[in-house]
């Protein structure tokens, strides 16, 4: 299995209180074809850790670390280098598909503008490989000419994920795409996901704070708490044997389908003097 | 679920009809009627929970404000122990509606930011007139204390609170009152998964402690499943299907209900 990205020993912190550390030495690898979620609650540094891959954090924010994608460190690249990659090698997905796209341009154009700006599209090719995208997503050709407020919330979704994939990126970053979503709209986007990172051979990072997501669509399961990695396994072993004392108290917290569970919120006794210990990373 | 449900019927609502006009065409001249609620019929029983579920759009939301009489509605009745809701005015709703409280889903946006907590939890009581200036204030705080928050708190603005914090504010707002009925409309929606678990564990304590009985507005089937004795199926203003909690997710038996139930996210690999 051929490796796409490693992020080596990643530490983020804001620039004016060096100390805080928000993102602490975090080390992962994500691998073509498969689907690595990073599962946390708010303000477990799961958003950040995907930005800084995309070298999109804010200005105010410092980031430290390497991060190799496709053998190169991306982390020294200056930004011309990097608009080569984003949105061309590494794509992305966005929680909120009407924030993310452009009301005033019809969406046939939004998808257009990454296929000429990479790929040099143009005229008919162009309009062609649109029309494809769109099909591949499940959306009418015609649609093309709407404008982002004639979609609905999934349409928007699809419309998002024709954009990402169609320079035909190696990776696919997906953070939260699914969660202002409807249930049954999840339910297809998310097939939708992973039967193209599957005929695209794409490597998928997916960020969620739901593990009945998780339980769907990953091969591996990074958990996340306070900025660090606390657990890292295959899908199997972090949702049904999870070792670190975090892992099994959120699952704990996680309503089921079938109501047998009993809920219990977490108990951070664990947490010794407010230090994260014997992280369990596989 | 609770233990001492019974039989009662304690808030019902028969065939009630709304409809919003919605501007439509090209440049919104044109209006249409979008039907929010179609013939929706419900029944509470005292002590029990009742979820209603649905996606965005079915009309839930605009269920709950009906029921506490929120929202005018076109057609139909509300009963409260025997009372037509919609009959009364003034005063008589007004003290209609100690017994009838509402949680909000955005904790961030249902608490006046000017108002300290204390007032906020205070306020129902000052304007019902129930009891004395010192016997409002130790019950706020004694309200506050059984959410889980400290009688410091009562000085604090909404702000310096974080989500779940605030949940329990808005929680002990409504409680504050002794209310019979009480509305959470997506109380747990906007929370993490550890402070989701606190809330639900808390409304399902506050429910047999008060006797209280629950409407409980909801998108999470999962956590539906937890807290709800039954259930109501709600698609585009009409109710799809409705029954006891087992039976409607052992065994649904409308189209609608099945594919929601199957698009829950988890279930095929659990």
């Amino acid at each position: 299995m051929s490796e796409i990205l490693k992020i080596t020993n990643l530490s983020i912190t804001p620039k004016n209180t060096p100390s805080r550390l928000l993102v602490n030495n975090v080390s992962l690898t994500l691998s073509a074809g498969k689907t690595t979620c990073i599962v946390g609650e708010s303000g477990s540094g799961k958003s950040l850790t995907a930005l800084s891959i995309m070298s999109l954090l804010s200005s105010q924010l410092l980031a430290s670390g390497n991060i190799v994608f496709q053998g190169q460190d991306i982390t020294k690249l200056d930004e011309k280098s990097l608009q080569s990659i984003r949105g061309a090698k590494i794509g992305m997905i966005f929680q909120e598909p009407m924030t993310s796209l452009n009301p005033v341009l019809t969406v046939g154009y939004q998808i257009g503008e990454s296929l000429t700006a990479h790929l040099g599209l143009k005229g008919q090719a162009l309009k062609d490989k649109i029309t494809a995208l769109l099909t591949q997503v499940g959306i009418p050709a015609e649609r093309a000419n709407s404008y982002p407020d004639e979609l609905s919330g999934g349409q928007r979704q699809r419309v998002m994920i024709a954009m990402s994939i169609a320079c035909e990126p190696a990776l696919l970053i997906a953070d939260e795409p699914t969660t202002a979503l409807d249930v049954t709209v999840q339910a297809q986007i998310l097939q939708l996901l992973d039967a193209l990172k599957t005929r695209m051979n794409m490597a998928m990072l997916f960020i969620t704070h739901d593990f009945g997501v998780v339980a769907d669509i990953a091969d591996d399961v990074i958990v996340m708490f306070r900025g660090e990695i606390v657990e890292t396994g295959s899908k199997k072993d972090v949702l049904t044997k999870p070792k670190h004392p975090y892992t099994k108290a959120l699952l704990a917290c996680v309503p089921d389908a079938e109501g047998k569970k009993q809920l219990k919120p977490i108990d951070y006794a664990w947490l010794k003097d407010g230090l994260i210990e014997d992280k369990v990373v596989a | 679920m609770s233990q001492q449900i019974s039989e009662n019927i304690i808030l019902q609502a028969n065939h009630l009809v709304k409809s919003y006009s919605q501007r439509s065409g090209r440049f919104g001249f044109g209006s249409s009627q979008v039907k929010a609620l179609d013939d929706v019929s419900i029944s509470l029983k005292a002590g029990s929970t009742l979820a209603v579920v649905g996606e965005s759009g079915s009309g839930k939301s605009t269920l709950a404000r009906c029921l506490l009489q929120l929202h005018p509605f076109d057609g139909g009745e509300v009963i409260f122990e025997g009372q037509d809701l919609a009959k009364l005015q003034g005063q008589a709703l007004r003290d209609v509606r100690k017994y009838l409280q509402m949680v909000f889903q955005d904790p961030f946006a249902s608490l006046n930011p000017r108002m300290k907590v204390g007032e906020i939890v205070g306020e129902g009581l000052l304007i019902h007139g129930m009891g004395s200036a010192t016997e409002q204030k130790q019950r706020m705080l004694q309200m506050l204390l059984r959410v889980g928050l400290s009688a410091d708190d009562a000085l604090k603005y909404p702000h310096q609170f974080s989500g779940g914090q605030r949940q329990r504010i808005g929680i002990a707002r409504a409680l504050v009152l002794n209310p019979k009925v009480v509305v959470c409309d997506e109380p747990v929606s906007a929370l993490d998964v550890s402070v989701q678990a606190q809330i639900l564990l808390l409304l399902k304590e506050l429910q047999q402690e008060m006797g209280l009985s629950y409407i409980f507005i909801s998108h999470d089937l999962r956590v539906v499943r937890h807290v709800a004795d039954e259930i109501v199926v709600m698609h585009k203003g009409k109710i799809v299907e409705q029954g006891a909690v087992e039976a409607i997710y052992n065994a649904p038996q409308q189209p609608y209900t099945q594919q929601l139930l199957s698009a829950i996210p988890g279930r095929k690999a659990a």
